[in-house]
């Protein structure tokens, strides 16, 4: 069962959203509802369901709605219609005081300006959610020190938080929501406020702790390369909408419309693509049945300079090279293991573009992708410039 | 035709007003009674009290509080030491012991009231918009009119005073107290709604920590006022400092007029001085 799932969930702000509504399911855009009746549609019947342990991002632009599509879920903004379900209960319906039961104890949020109370200290601050369910004081500073000890602010405790750094800050927000031991973190934008470098270090640093406690997340954000980084999932929004959900790849890959293509044209594709995306089907010769002659005559037709060598079950041997095979023709040399050369650069299947660069430029020959000893492709220069650039990528094996 | 204007015959208003005084001071007695008879002999109580204190124990006692209030400078412990030696030693120590007894009563009371209905006109734009043109009516109204019906309600002496400064000096205190907490920010209020609180921690762990500077500053003008109404209501017998103005007023005697005078503006610097520098300590350092 997800833990979290939203259903058709509507958010008109405006004073006449019912009218509004009903334009909506006939199916009138933002622009001419807007125009109708001055109400402004935030969130456009997102439909959608989270599963438990998994870090669902929610993408898109300022102003697609997705700040107030993650409050709708946990209500701090009522929605228009739709319904969102928490394990199974339906948020819409519930009275104040369930909705205080279920923010206490399944919804923790933190906040994009990290919104910690400035009087309080850091270990203060951790305590809230804890200090409000009226737990005593011993048993919520051991709870709220655990917490803040976790995010790596054990020895600030006593600081106020307009002594911390921005970065530091945003660990004292995530202290005080982990505190509470929510089954799901609602992240708004929650590291945008950073500079790049403690941003990428905060992202690792949610993947470690993710590794770790196997919360549920639902991480707001409108830097795409976020997104791809830390998402299992991705929603793209615009306009309200949700345009299409799905892993980093299949955004990436195949975007649904194209308002996604345009929207992953600039993206870093050497972060999110590996090398199985880019890997060809290799041109291979078998060291058991055939000798230079064949290797030559298969190269020239292929026009290679080298050629990977397989045994029958398509075990990599290592390459030959052109040179080295016609030289063996001269010479009358029958079998290949004389002019094997086994300095294969290899990688294996889920290896980061990033990583292939660097290999790539030394190597004289394509780069063979290796899962378990097997020969599964090569990548050669062209496939890896192609792939930057945003075309032909290789599915069939992904 | 030119006199179109004198065919409206006068509305009866300030007869209506003098009727509804009327009324009240009728209706209310019950109230005004036991404030009249009980409230008014405990403030003179109060300032008793006051003065049967030796001033050289008030003054060192000031002294010391006004150091540690100031951040542990002696700026201020100088000043109140030396004011107050002055004002004993002009003979209207009696008077300022009135007065201050007058400042705090009434000052109390406006907060007491003041609080609460700051509070509620943040959390409602309705009231709000009710709320503020009586608030502006308030402070507009000359203050001597206030004087005229609480003299009815609860005859002369401190009563009426406090009273009538009670009402001068209540809207700063609403003011700012509703302006504190509305700019408390969006995220700070849904941080605290998202951790689960109920509308009362809300108010007291965040809300109001978050705008007690402003809400001081309110209380702040809001004894600064009372002060000056104060002195006014003398006007209907309430004793201290500005007693001794009028006095010298009716006799055109310039130098004792002067001398009371300076005595409420050490009265008012010290009040000040102390409120502010409260004001300032703790809350968010750095």
């Amino acid at each position: 069962m997800p833990v979290i799932k939203v259903e058709h969930l509507t958010k008109i702000f405006g004073k006449r959203p019912k009218e509004a509504l009903k334009l909506l399911e006939e199916g009138y855009s933002k622009e001419e509802i807007l125009k109708e009746t001055g109400n402004t549609v935030g969130v456009n019947q997102a439909t959608f369901e989270v599963e438990e342990g998994e870090i669902f991002v929610i993408m898109g632009l300022s102003g697609s709605g997705k700040s107030t599509l993650i409050r709708l879920i946990n209500r701090l903004i009522d929605p228009t219609s739709g319904n969102v379900f928490v394990d199974g209960k339906n948020l819409s319906k519930m009275s104040k005081e369930e909705l205080r039961q279920i923010r206490r104890e399944k919804l923790s949020m933190v906040f994009q300006r990290f919104a910690l109370f400035p009087f309080r200290t850091v270990l203060e601050n951790a305590e809230y959610g804890l200090e409000i369910q009226g737990i005593e004081k011993a048993e919520r500073e051991k709870k709220a020190k655990e917490a803040l000890e976790l995010v790596g602010l054990g020895g600030y405790i006593n600081q106020y938080p307009s002594q911390l750094s921005g970065g530091m800050q945003q660990r004292v927000g995530l202290a005080r929501a982990l505190a509470n031991d929510p089954e799901v973190l609602l992240m708004d934008e929650a590291f945008s406020a950073l500079d790049p470098l403690i941003r990428k270090e905060m992202q690792d640093e949610l993947l470690d702790l993710q590794e770790r406690m196997k919360k549920t997340i639902i991480f707001i954000t409108h830097d795409l390369d976020e997104a791809l980084r830390i998402g299992d999932r991705i929603a793209l929004m615009k306009d309200g909408s949700i345009v299409q959900v799905g892993t980093p790849e299949e955004i990436l890959v195949n975007p649904a419309n194209e308002y996604v293509e345009k929207f992953v044209e600039d993206v870093d594709r050497s972060k999110v693509l590996t090398a199985e995306h880019i890997m060809k089907r290799p041109e291979t010769i078998n060291i058991e049945k055939h000798g230079p002659r064949v290797a030559l005559e298969r190269m020239r037709e292929e026009g290679l300079s080298s050629i990977y060598v397989v045994d029958r079950q398509r075990n990599l041997k290592g390459y030959i090279t052109a040179d080295d095979a016609s030289d063996a023709k001269k010479r009358d040399v029958k079998g290949l293991h004389a002019i094997l050369r086994t300095d294969v650069p290899q990688v294996s299947l889920d290896t980061s573009m990033q990583d292939i660069f660097d290999l790539i430029h030394d190597s004289p020959v394509p780069i063979a992708v290796v899962e378990e000893g097997k020969l599964r492709g090569i990548i050669v220069r062209g496939s890896v410039i192609a792939a930057l650039a945003g075309s032909e990528v290789n599915m069939e094996n992904a | 035709m030119l006199n179109i204007l004198d065919k409206i015959p006068k509305l009866p208003i300030a007869d209506l007003v003098s009727d509804a005084t009327d009324w009240i001071e009728d209706t209310f007695d019950f109230f005004f009674k036991p404030v009249r008879n009980q409230f008014g002999p405990f403030l003179e109580d109060v300032s008793g009290l006051l003065q049967q204190i030796p001033p050289i124990i008030v003054i060192i006692i000031v002294a010391v509080l006004a150091f540690f209030v100031s951040g542990k400078k002696l700026g201020l412990a100088t000043f109140s030491v030396i004011g107050l030696i002055f004002i004993y030693n002009q003979g209207i120590w009696e008077g300022l012991m009135d007065t201050f007894t007058l400042v705090l009563a009434s000052s109390f009371f406006a907060v007491l009231i003041g609080m609460p209905i700051g509070i509620l006109m943040s959390k409602s734009n309705t009231l709000q918009s009710i709320v503020t043109p009586i608030l502006d009516f308030m402070q507009t109204m000359p203050a001597f009119v206030y004087l005229i019906p609480t003299v009815a309600f609860f005859s002369i002496g401190m009563p009426p005073g406090v009273f009538a400064s009670l009402i001068f000096a209540m809207p700063p205190t609403i003011r700012l107290t509703n302006l504190g907490i509305r700019q408390v920010s969006t995220e700070l209020v849904e941080a605290s709604e998202a951790f689960g609180s109920t509308f009362y921690q809300r108010l007291f762990k965040v809300e109001l920590p978050m705008a007690k500077k402003t809400i001081m500053a309110g209380i702040n003008q809001t004894v600064m006022l009372s002060l000056s109404m104060v002195v006014i209501a003398s006007m209907i017998g309430a004793p201290g400092l500005g007693r001794e103005v009028i006095r010298a007023l009716q006799r055109a005697d310039v130098g004792s007029g002067f001398v009371a005078g300076i005595g409420i503006v050490i009265l008012a610097i010290i009040i000040d001085r102390f409120t502010q520098n409260l004001n300032k300590q703790k809350g968010e350092n750095a």
